[in-house]
């Protein structure tokens, strides 16, 4: 599904991915760990089409060059990246937002546009399947939601939006176990053959839940090494120190 | 994506037609000849040509105002048309059948059908072209109730005791420059009564179209809702696009008396000018409300997209115990257009309160300020305002103000005020487009949670289109 090869991406003057590879089929989940500006999030910030990068390298998304297809493309061709920082759009009530998303991208699929009483229908199945609450929906996007909420939203949207390449950026950071589980939760019971996940972290506790197929370990720009939960274990053990 | 090409050939004024039809003008030039001619016309009564007179007197020791942020370039008042109507409008206001096809044809053009059978459900319609009301509906209906909707020369000729005595109570004929000029040459506008404790069925509407080139519109409005009563009233206006600037010097006094409230919402829409500033109507507006009784409400709401040059202030006098006062505000300037807007709240009464929120919007090279007054008299114990003024700016060529006039003279009361200037940021446009909304769509979702709070003053029939309006407007100011 995802082809990566010699990425390299660079802002002004500065490195910061050095000739990256990674490959992921349909079905499985890979985990991306490494140090605090290794590069984790430019990843997931390219992957998705975020400007202001200078970029080289193959990138190749279901055979496509993803370099030329713009970002709300991307979205609609099954991209999702759950935002490490989700930002908050004032007056814009999340539900509306989640149904023009979503009608955007059946769209872009060749499926009908949902009207307002069955995409409800829809959220509330998820939300229900996610143990959430859907009244955070009522809500201005992502205003006054707590740190959680804003993570719990995101998975939300992931479940409703049913992508094909989940991107997760530092979606475990800053949560309490039971909002952990919720994403967690989210992950596995969105998993099926169709789908990739591509999860960004800095610990092996939400690993522990989701049990990835693959863990690499990012660091100064590119993969230096990758293996399976092991590897997420000895991490935890030993730090980067010895790895890097 | 979209390229810049792509945006701008949708960026039309879709109103920017004119009306080919056979006019009648008064001559060229602002004197007494012009005025005679404008009371002649409409076959007003005496004691209205020597107001207009009198105002005229009292023009000639003015001067314009200059303290605005928007400079313009010196008006020929002389080399003004003050008068252009319709042949087919002159005489007597006529019956909805007899209306000229052609000016049928305009209103249906900018989506207001005067034909019976097409009318907008539940609001009536008065249209002024130019000079002139050319059609005014629902008119039947609301006379069962006692109300009266009509075109203010009409009322001029039909009530004459209601016009005397209210016209230029609030905004007094020797008031300031431009509001002066209206009072001498105004031609027309709506009339409305609501008679005491009665709620007005329907939503009341004027619009107003320029149509005449060279001609200035001098719009009159005078609105009195008796003792208990309630109206909401809307106004639209557009203009033909052309590449000279015309002035629109419009008047508006509201009057309500105790326990009345008056809603008056407007969506202006007049020709904003080309791409580089050149034309479009310059918008010198006087409007202002007098809460006369205790208990009254009044309530602006505007969304000003059009025009070259906005100025106006939408204010309310607040003189009865515990009369409110409202002002929600949308200004947004896009290219080179230019927006000073804002309010007056006049505390007067005991226990008076007013809200003001106004939402600026620039793009491209406009230059948008927000200037209002809150006084608070030595008398308005216990009164309260409330100013939020926020600011979006889109890109980093055009510039926004705001500037508030505090004062107050009493220590019971209470003034707050709230500002904040932001950018769309990027993470935002980057959060949209990563959830498959394109950048146009995805500015017209951040404008439209921006505004929210004003749009959901409008009367719900003009809210969709204002939100698309604010669509329109800043299409291709973000590239």
């Amino acid at each position: 599904m995802l082809e990566i090869k010699n990425l390299k991406a660079s802002i002004g003057d500065k490195d910061i991915l050095k000739g990256l590879d990674i490959s992921i089929k349909s079905g499985e989940l890979h985990a991306i760990m490494g140090p605090n500006g290794s590069g984790k999030s430019t990843l997931a910030n390219i992957l998705s089409g975020k400007n202001g990068y200078e970029i080289s390298g193959e990138l190749k998304y279901q055979d496509k060059n993803l370099e030329e297809i713009p970002i709300d493309e991307r979205a609609q061709k099954g991209i999702f990246l759950a935002f490490q920082y989700p930002t908050e759009i004032p007056g814009v009530n999340t539900n509306n937002f989640l149904k023009t998303s979503l009608n955007k991208v059946r769209k872009a699929r060749g499926e009908k546009e949902l009207d307002t009483l069955s995409f409800l229908k829809l959220v509330k199945q998820k939300s229900s399947e996610l143990g959430m609450e859907e009244k955070m929906l009522s809500r201005q996007l992502n205003v006054g939601f707590s740190g959680g909420e804003k993570k719990k939203n995101e998975i939300l949207q992931m479940k409703i939006l049913d992508p094909c390449l989940v991107i997760l950026d530092e979606t475990d950071s800053g949560l309490d176990i039971d909002a952990l589980k919720t994403v967690a939760n989210g992950v596995n019971s969105s998993r099926d053959s169709k789908k990739a996940f591509l999860v960004i972290t800095h610990y092996q506790r939400l690993l522990n839940y989701i049990n990835p197929d693959f863990v690499h370990v990012l660091a100064n720009g590119k993969i230096v090494k990758s293996g399976g939960m092991e590897l997420a274990e000895q991490l935890e053990k030993t730090g980067y120190k010895e790895i890097v | 994506m979209k390229t810049q090409k792509d945006i701008d050939t949708n960026q039309e004024y879709k109103y920017g037609f004119s009306t080919d039809i056979e006019n009648i003008r008064a001559p060229k030039g602002l004197n007494e000849d012009t005025i005679k001619f404008i009371s002649n016309i409409k076959k007003e009564p005496k004691w209205m040509l020597e107001w207009r007179l009198k105002a005229f007197n009292r023009l000639k020791s003015l001067k314009e105002p200059n303290w605005q942020k928007p400079k313009y370039p010196k008006i020929n008042y002389q080399d003004l048309y003050y008068y252009s109507a319709p042949k087919s409008a002159s005489g007597k206001p006529k019956s909805l059948d007899e209306v000229d096809p052609k000016l049928i044809e305009t209103y249906k053009k900018l989506g207001i059908p005067l034909q019976e059978q097409k009318r907008l459900s539940g609001i009536a319609v008065d249209a002024v072209f130019d000079s002139v009301s050319v059609a005014t509906t629902f008119k039947e209906e609301l006379t069962k109730k006692g109300i009266i909707f009509c075109p203010i020369s009409e009322a001029i000729i039909k009530h004459p005791d209601l016009v005397k005595k209210y016209l230029g109570s609030v905004i007094p004929i020797s008031d300031h420059y431009f509001a002066t000029l209206n009072s001498a040459v105004f031609t027309d506008g709506s009339f409305v009564y609501i008679p005491p404790n009665v709620r007005c069925p329907m939503e009341l509407s004027t619009y107003f179209r320029i149509n005449a080139s060279e001609t200035g519109q001098f719009e009159r409005t005078l609105i009195i809702a008796d003792k208990g009563s309630y109206v909401s009233y809307l106004e639209g206006c557009t203009a033909p696009m052309r590449d000279e600037n015309q002035l629109h010097a419009a008047n508006v006094e509201l009057i309500a008396l105790d326990d009345a409230e008056i809603k008056y919402s407007t969506v202006q829409n007049w020709y904003p000018g080309d791409k580089d500033g050149v034309g479009g109507i310059y918008n010198f507006v006087t409007k202002r409300g007098a809460c006369r009784g205790k208990n009254s409400k009044i309530s602006w709401t505007q969304v000003e997209t059009g025009s070259a040059i906005t100025w106006k202030y939408p204010s309310c006098i607040l003189q009865g115990d515990n009369s409110v006062g409202e002002f929600y505000s949308i200004a947004i300037t896009n290219n080179h257009q230019k927006a000073d807007t804002g309010t007056k709240m006049i505390h007067l009464g005991k226990n008076t309160k007013s809200k003001i929120i106004s939402k600026g919007i620039s793009a491209g090279y406009a230059d948008n300020t927000y200037r209002g007054l809150v006084d608070i008299g030595r008398k308005a114990l216990n009164s309260r305002n409330y100013t939020q003024c926020d600011s979006l700016l889109m890109g980093n060529k055009c510039g926004a103000h705001t500037v508030p006039y505090i004062k107050n003279k009493n220590s019971s009361s209470t003034i707050e005020h709230e500002a904040t200037t932001s950018k769309i940021n990027d993470e935002q446009l980057f959060y949209c487009n990563q959830r498959g909304l394109n950048q146009e769509e995805a500015v017209s979702l951040i404008v439209n949670g921006f505004c929210k709070e004003v749009l959901q003053q409008l009367p719900m029939e003009f809210a969709v289109e204002a939100q698309k309006l604010v669509e329109i407007s800043l299409e291709g100011s973000v590239g």
